[in-house]
């Protein structure tokens, strides 16, 4: 006979999952790989929420522009594990709403020989003002050709950019050759 | 020349590129799953007209939205009409971006800035 009882531990995760979720006001969260469909049907359905909570326009705009880049740098930029069997291109993906901000964060892994690179641009970034990351902008659209992957360079300092914050990032060891890669961004409201 | 008249998408621009009635219109929002797919029969378009191009041509972008992997392709169309200009064709560029959208305000004047082809910014009610 199948056994159709849950089992506590199953239980306990789905609470918890529930409760962590409310306490942090995380209003979407997900885990997989992402695809383009999955980018249209994300933003689309924040957008819809925003709009039926009547978010300023300024801030959907924003919101819409930050989750595209973030969701694109996932399914661009995600490394596997060598050590597992999942594909490239495969994330985590939030969004939390506050009464002061949205955070929009993203986790992935990443091959460690990548992370001085990339915490470089990131700090470079974080160190400009908006007029540097303006001229950054133009000279990157000048100069950047498209990547082999498709993207151009440029999502991180349009993020900076369009949220006028710093790119919060922390890289966590996960084995000898990867790291997980988590990346938050700010829109204050 | 063909035209070209592509109905606009959540993710993909309309275009409408009739050299007979001299409209270009690029419009809507920007976010192909494959950008260079989506704007390399455009550049070709454009490559091909620059050949026949004559009198007065302005072309318009009212986009409400395009992400950055769409502003290097944009980029590259605004390149063809710096082209035609060095080349001596009559050619200018209307920005048009809503009237509180700073953002994309802002685009215009950078793309304004890169290229070398007159470029009108016009506010319009969003």
């Amino acid at each position: 006979m199948a056994n159709n009882s849950l089992n506590d531990l199953f239980i306990n995760a789905v609470l918890d999952f529930h409760n962590v979720m409310r306490s942090n006001d995380i209003s979407l969260v997900y885990e997989g790989e992402i695809t383009h469909s999955i980018t249209k049907a994300f933003t689309s359905l924040t957008e819809k929420k925003m709009e039926e909570e009547e978010e300023e326009g300024k801030i959907q705009k924003k919101v819409f522009h930050v989750m595209v880049e973030c969701l694109q740098n996932i399914s661009k930029h995600a490394d596997n594990n060598i050590n597992s069997y999942s594909k490239d291109g495969r994330g985590i993906f939030m969004v939390h709403k506050g009464d002061e901000e949205y955070k929009i964060t993203t986790g992935n892994l990443i091959a460690k020989e990548k992370v001085d690179d990339l915490k470089e641009s990131l700090d470079l970034i974080n160190s400009m003002n908006k007029d540097e990351l303006k001229a950054l902008y133009k000279k990157q659209i000048k100069e950047g050709y498209l990547s082999e992957k498709k993207g151009a360079g440029l999502g991180f300092i349009d993020i900076a950019r369009k949220t006028g914050n710093n790119l919060v990032y922390t890289f966590k060891d996960v084995d000898n050759e990867t790291s997980f890669f988590i990346l938050t961004s700010t829109i204050k409201r | 020349m063909e035209t070209i008249k592509i109905q606009g998408t959540d993710d993909t621009p309309g275009i409408i590129f009739d050299a007979e009635n001299k409209i270009f219109q690029i419009s809507g929002r920007s976010m192909p799953e494959d950008v260079t797919a989506f704007y390399e029969p455009l550049l070709m378009w454009l490559e091909e007209y620059a050949e026949i191009a004559d009198g007065k041509i302005i072309f318009e972008f009212k986009l409400e939205y395009f992400n950055t992997a769409s502003s290097k392709l944009l980029l590259d169309v605004l390149m063809k009409l710096e082209e035609m200009y060095e080349d001596g064709k009559e050619v200018s560029v209307k920005w048009y971006f809503p009237e509180d959208d700073e953002d994309m305000e802002e685009a215009g004047e950078e793309y304004a800035d890169i290229v070398d082809v007159p470029i009108e910014l016009v506010s319009y009610d969003g």
